[in-house]
């Protein structure tokens, strides 16, 4: 199996907020990797990363190497927009475009490539909404507001939106913590089947759904990798201790 | 298949930092006596409800009173009153057309001027300037929002309508003369000049609003589009725009509503003269500038009666537009979750 991504030695810096210290770390390629942690360890941080969102706040300063398919995301010349195209996010409250109809919310960012005939973007529209068995329940009511959908049902809405893109890597950032159980089920559902054809990157500090959709697992504390492995593994046979007062809930 | 961070190992002691993030609210005993609080709850209640009302009164009866003092002129001529184009407060004859139509062409070419102008500005100082540059302006803006509109007109008076006049208006009849728009002489003074004065007096306006609007765009919908590979422009037009358009359109109608009501500003630059020319380099009137310039030399009772229904006129145009803005504003709280106000 391939590693999609890898980290070598990443800091990531707030100012004097020092959130993510050294980690290293290989994400496989076709696989869901949790990454699991105390509220504030950095996994966020750590998350937004891969596909340059720090970018935006300049007070953010990332080092180290993050590699997708090999080249550094950071090196000079690549532009972080076509890195965006490539790693998709999903982010922990559903954030919808509340202007646009349920339709328009999917084709926005497949949209950006440039003129598309109408058929194109129906068929997008459909695959996408298929592929988070969404569709079912919104396909008579496409030119509808988004914002009448349910919590969860905008979330399967923000997932299909990204994968519509049609990108390699998805990070998802606690893309259930603000659902409903049924709703999480579903989305966790779907991230088992999104696998398939995407590397998936998961942040959750409900350790429950990390055993159930990860195949691996990292444990980040105080911006510090403690541990990573193969989910079962990190879950029954954990070799530090941290990891196993952790995932034991003796704290955290 | 994963490794492990060398230096991953050795970790800080846990303190309570990583988790105190979620803030604790503690129920306090009611100490307040509750008969007391209610029967205060009652008053507030009272006064509030006679503060709005009042509001409404008042403005009934500035309608009632303004009617009443119309009166004459009403009953004289009826429709012809808003549809007559002469005006000769000698021989009796007032029709106001020709103000109607100054003060919308003057307002609405004003806020076509603006409102792309104060989009632009508003998203420059929120989304491209560096911060402090935009902290830098912002102010600056609001603060030539409140330069009283007299000095306005004397700088459009002294300034610019010389300047229209001897360089502007030349070249737009030599280049646009074809155009009905652009035919006459250059009087400098002119729907022109009031078209401009007002699209400077709004701008700010517009623009401040505009920019809270776009301060009021949440991080979330912005990453959202980032998320999807947008660029920054891609961003705006993306998710910020849309997120606004109703604030931002409210924003124009305010701005649309101060225009109509300008007085002094426009009075002084735009040659104050009742006829309808579809040339805007010919001088032409508003309703604001004819109450202040005839109101205190009014000939005769039907004279006065006339400038009252102008102020009416006024009164009713100000309160649609008004209730526009409202109405925008409020199709966007009910869909509390789409767009901010
Ligand atoms: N944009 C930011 N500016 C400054 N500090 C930040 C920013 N984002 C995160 N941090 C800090 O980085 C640390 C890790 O935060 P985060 O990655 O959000 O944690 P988690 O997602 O694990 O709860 C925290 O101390 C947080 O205050
Ligand atoms: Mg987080």
């Amino acid at each position: 199996m391939n590693n999609k991504v890898q980290l070598d030695q990443v800091n990531i810096h707030f100012g004097k907020t020092h959130a993510v210290k050294n980690v290293s770390i290989l994400f496989p390629e076709n696989s869901v990797t949790a990454i699991i942690g105390p509220s504030g360890c950095g996994k966020s941080t750590l998350l937004r990363s891969i596909n340059r969102m720090h970018d935006l706040f300049p007070s953010a300063r990332v080092e180290g190497r993050i590699l997708v398919d090999g080249s550094d995301i950071y090196d000079k010349g690549v532009d972080p927009v076509s890195i965006r195209r490539r790693v998709g996010m999903v982010f922990q409250k559903p954030n919808p475009f509340p202007a646009m109809s349920i339709y328009d919310n999917v084709i926005a960012g497949y949209k950006l490539n440039g003129r598309m005939v109408k058929s194109e973007a129906d068929d997008i529209v459909e695959t996408s909404l298929k592929r988070v068995a969404l569709w079912e329940e919104v396909k008579d009511r496409l030119k509808t507001n988004a914002m009448n959908l349910s919590g969860g049902q905008q979330q399967r809405l923000c997932i299909a939106r990204t994968i519509a893109v049609k990108p390699e890597v998805i990070l998802m950032d606690e893309p259930a913590s603000a659902l409903d159980p049924i709703s999480t089920l579903k989305i966790e559902e779907l991230i088992e089947e999104l696998k398939e054809r995407y590397t998936i990157i998961i942040v959750t500090h409900n350790m429950q759904q990390a055993a159930r959709v990860s195949d691996y697992t990292a444990f980040l504390y105080m911006g510090e990798l403690v541990e990573c492995g193969e989910t079962k593994k990190i879950f029954t046979t954990p070799e530090q201790k941290q990891t196993e007062d952790y995932i034991t809930g003796r704290f955290g | 298949m994963q490794q492990r961070a060398e230096t991953g190992k050795d970790c800080l002691p846990f303190t309570t930092s990583a988790t105190d993030r979620t803030e604790q609210t503690v129920g306090k005993p009611r100490t307040v006596d509750r008969e007391k609080a209610i029967t205060g709850d009652r008053i507030f209640k009272w006064m509030t409800t006679g503060f709005a009302f009042s509001i409404l009164i008042i403005l009934g009866l500035m309608l009632f009173q303004m009617a009443g003092e119309s009166w004459p002129a009403l009953k004289q001529f009826g429709w012809q009153f808003v549809t007559g184009r002469d005006w000769d407060a000698v021989q009796g004859h007032f029709g106001a057309l020709p103000y109607l139509y100054g003060s919308v062409v003057s307002s609405v070419l004003a806020l076509l001027l603006a409102t792309p102008l104060s989009i632009g500005a508003a998203i420059f100082i929120t989304e491209i300037a560096p911060k402090r540059l935009g902290s830098l302006i912002a102010p600056l803006v609001e603060l030539l929002a409140a330069i009283p509109s007299v000095i306005y007109g004397l700088w459009g008076v002294l300034v610019m309508a010389p300047w229209l006049q001897s360089t502007v208006e030349p070249f737009l009849i030599e280049r646009f003369g074809f155009l009905p728009f652009f035919q006459g002489a250059p009087y400098g003074v002119s729907m022109l000049a009031a078209v401009f004065i007002l699209m400077i007096m709004v701008v700010p306006i517009i623009t401040s609003i505009t920019r809270e609007v776009l301060l009021a765009v949440p991080q979330s919908q912005k990453e959202a589009a980032i998320a999807l590979g947008a660029t920054r422009w891609e961003t705006i037009m993306m998710a910020v725009l849309p997120y606004g358009r109703s604030g931002i359109m409210g924003a124009a109608i305010l701005g649309l509503g101060r225009a109509v009501g300008e007085t002094m500003a426009v009075t002084m630059v735009i040659g104050n003269a009742p006829q309808i020319s579809a040339s805007l380099l010919s001088p032409a009137y508003t309703m604001p500038s004819v109450i202040a310039n005839e109101f205190a030399e009014a000939v005769s009772k039907l004279h006065t009666a006339a400038l009252m229904e102008i102020g009416l006129m006024l009164l009713v145009v100000t309160l649609i537009i008004n209730a526009l803005a409202r109405l925008l504003i409020w199709g966007v709280t009910k869909d509390s979750s789409g767009g901010a106000a």
